[in-house]
């Protein structure tokens, strides 16, 4: 159900009648998500609320965002938030090096002297001139599907960005002085992450709805090994996510996600290794560990220990 | 389930709602997570509702993700909303007698903070007794070297009046932002040449520069709540409290029997009222704090992440700490890698001889980058110098 983003009539994409359907959606798009999750993105589609998605890293928070994409056939619209973002490189920013450009050559055709401020600052300030940034691209896009927009890590960015966030969120608008008003006719789905280095204002979570995304269980994770990573064998991709999972409880300083799971199977597989020994742990240890610490810590608890463990989970 | 059906069921009669008002079953439900200590806005309530119209409330499973969904906001929530949905939805007849029992309605115009607890500060009566008119007449400056442990009420109260009074700057970093400047040694900014070439008809006559602004840098504390470090803790988070410029982001833990998180309260309410709060104080007989685990948690769940990059770190602790010496130098070492700075703040000068204390603050002073002994309002004058540094 892959829609090429460049026709026009993708009319296919509806906003979806049940939690089930969400389910069933994702998953055809390669996303296996939990019931807690998909009730989560039923609701914030029916209400055109954002969804705001916290947890450890790598538990596929993203991902979750690109799936929407894919699925309504939207266009993918991320915004990577940092410390001291702002609005000129969040929503728009005017040309000035070609506004600049523009004077120059009135003022040399002797337009400028003829011509009122009034009239000049109007051709200054064209839409020509108006660079579009993330948040403007998401308001005011074309027909078609409405596009996905992802603001990642969203605790990165200041106070000051929230607030203003909050307001563009409150009626998914934003104010250009010199232009005027652009709404979204129709709102743009979007999906906010957080790792939580710091709690994000209570105004802006009341705005959204809230989901803390887990590791996925054992079946789960199997199975999303399968779906992305296909040519690993079923039997190692169990091997592997029971590993996982056994390295999960060593209390690590970075435990391994869903991503790592899959690089780690991914791996194996490209070695030809169908099974999981110390040997072959032992040479692709840096696929799950990013850590040195982490390593040192899982070949102190021992890798044949690992191995019997993971064994004795799921054999 | 059977009654709430019904309930949510006659809500909704006529096809969905537009603008669904709260059925008393969802009010009472609220009610009874606010009761349980999570903090629910009112117009989560209407949302609550609005989901419930979506997903319909037939299936339980669907009525605990859409609750969970709107109502919990953060993963500490999940446990009490779970004990409360159990509790509420369990059983019907049982659930529909706690909503007949539960506050009405009108509770919810009120603000959401709906304990308006009055901390348990002392703040002298009315009567004036000789020791407050001592105290109040007692020169600043005996107070100021005086040790928090062996004030009275009355002369904390009297400190902590004075630690409102010092001012606390904060280390700054540079931002990305730029702000305008006359300098010219700043980056262009166009946008304002642009705009004062449009006075002058297009004419460019002064080229307008921006300079990095900066900002102040995230103050964390962690704060040790063991026995004999309890009063210094409260007076350092009371300090804090005071002094504390509203432009600083100030995070603070609680250093107990287990890693508390006091940012909330620090920011709302009265300091006192938190640690009264947190309560599970270590016993000193019990050998100090895990100090190690400790901050393992936090470097683990907050510090690493983010939260002590670049920051300043201060630590109130007398280093007595029940873990191996190993442990707490490697977590310090950890913290020390993302920090801008840490300071250390033992307020208790360490027995000679005795080793414990000595081996923890040991491990943990090659990773410090200020060590300041001390314990009275002077020492915290020296700390403000040293956070704003």
């Amino acid at each position: 159900m892959s829609n090429d983003p460049d026709t026009t009539a993708t009319s296919t994409w509806g906003v979806p009648d049940s939690v089930d359907e969400v389910v069933h959606a994702l998953a055809d798009n390669d996303y296996l998500a939990d019931e807690g999750l998909a009730t989560a993105v039923f609701l914030s589609l029916r209400l055109h609320r954002p969804l705001l998605l916290e947890g450890e890293a790598g538990v596929g928070k993203t991902e979750v965002a690109k799936t929407l994409a894919r699925w309504s056939g939207g266009e993918l619209i991320r915004l990577q938030c940092y410390e001291g973002i702002d609005l000129a490189q969040a929503a728009y920013e005017w040309d000035y090096s070609r506004q600049l450009l523009h004077l120059r050559t009135a003022e040399a055709t002797g337009a400028a002297s003829s011509a009122s401020t009034d009239a000049l600052e109007d051709e200054l300030y064209h839409e020509r001139f108006l660079v579009r940034r993330a948040l403007l691209r998401a308001l005011d896009h074309g027909d078609g599907p409405p596009p996905v927009l992802l603001i990642d890590e969203l605790d990165r960015a200041d106070d000051e960005f929230e607030a203003f966030l909050l307001e563009i969120l409150s009626d998914y608008a934003i104010t250009v002085p010199e232009l005027g008003r652009f709404a979204a006719a129709v709102p743009p789905i979007v999906v906010i992450t957080s790792n939580r280095t710091r709690d994000l204002h209570d105004a802006l979570k009341r705005r959204c709805l809230y989901h803390w995304v887990e590791h996925p269980d054992f079946d789960r994770e199997v199975a999303i090994v399968g779906l992305r990573a296909p040519e690993v064998p079923d039997r190692l991709a169990r091997q592997v996510a029971s590993a996982t999972a056994t390295i999960r409880d060593l209390g690590l300083y970075k435990p391994p996600g869903v991503a790592e799971t899959i690089d780690w199977a991914s791996a194996l597989a490209l070695l030809g290794r169908g099974e999981l020994t110390a040997d072959t742990i032992d040479a692709t240890l840096g696929t799950v560990l990013k850590y040195r610490e982490d390593q040192e810590r899982v070949r102190t608890h021992g890798l044949e220990v690992l191995v019997t463990e993971a064994m004795a989970r799921h054999g | 389930m059977a009654e709430l059906d019904a309930t949510v069921a006659a809500g909704r009669e006529g096809g969905p709602a537009s603008d669904p008002t709260p059925e008393p079953v969802v009010v009472a439900f609220v009610a009874a997570l606010r009761r349980a200590g999570v903090a629910i806005p009112v117009d989560s309530t209407v949302t609550f509702s609005e989901a419930l119209a979506e997903v319909g409330a037939t299936d339980r499973n669907a009525v605990y993700w859409a609750g969970r969904a709107t109502l919990v906001t953060r993963p500490e929530d999940i446990e009490p909303y779970d004990q409360v949905f159990a509790a509420f939805w369990g059983e019907g007849p049982a659930a529909l007698l706690r909503s007949a029992s539960a506050p009405t309605p009108t509770t919810l115009v009120l603000d959401d903070t709906d304990d308006a607890s009055e901390p348990p500060t002392d703040d002298g009566d009315d009567d004036e007794s000789e020791e407050i008119q001592a105290v109040r007449y007692s020169p600043a400056e005996v107070l100021r070297h005086r040790d928090f442990a062996e004030c009275s009420e009355e002369e904390l109260a009297e400190a902590h009046r004075l630690m409102s009074l010092m001012g606390l700057g904060v280390a700054r970093r540079p931002s990305r932002r730029h702000r305008p400047t006359t300098a010219r040694h700043g980056r262009p900014d166009l946008r304002r040449t642009v705009r004062q070439s449009m006075r002058t008809g297009g004419e460019t006559l002064r080229r307008a520069h921006t300079s990095p602004s900066d900002r102040p840098r995230r103050l964390v504390l962690l704060a040790d709540i063991s026995g004999s470090m309890e009063p210094y803790s409260r007076s350092l988070l009371r300090f804090v409290h005071a002094a504390a410029t509203g432009r600083t982001r100030v995070e603070a833990f609680a250093l107990g029997t287990r890693l508390t998180r006091l940012t909330r309260e620090l920011s709302t309410r009265d300091p006192d009222a938190a640690l009264e709060r947190v309560g599970s104080a270590v016993d000193d007989w019990a050998g100090g704090t895990r100090l190690g685990d400790m901050l393992a948690e936090f470097n683990d769940r907050w510090g690493v992440r983010g939260m002590a990059r670049g920051a300043v770190v201060v630590i109130l602790s007398d280093g007595w700490d029940r873990g191996e010496p190993d442990q707490l130098a490697e977590q310090m070492q950890r913290l020390s890698r993302v920090a801008y700075r840490v300071v250390w703040v033992n307020p208790l000068k360490a027995t000679p001889g005795y080793e414990p204390l000595a081996r923890g603050m040991a491990a943990a002073l090659p990773y410090v980058d200020r060590f300041i002994e001390g314990h009275s309002l002077a020492a915290l004058e020296h700390l403000a110098k040293e956070i704003a540094a």
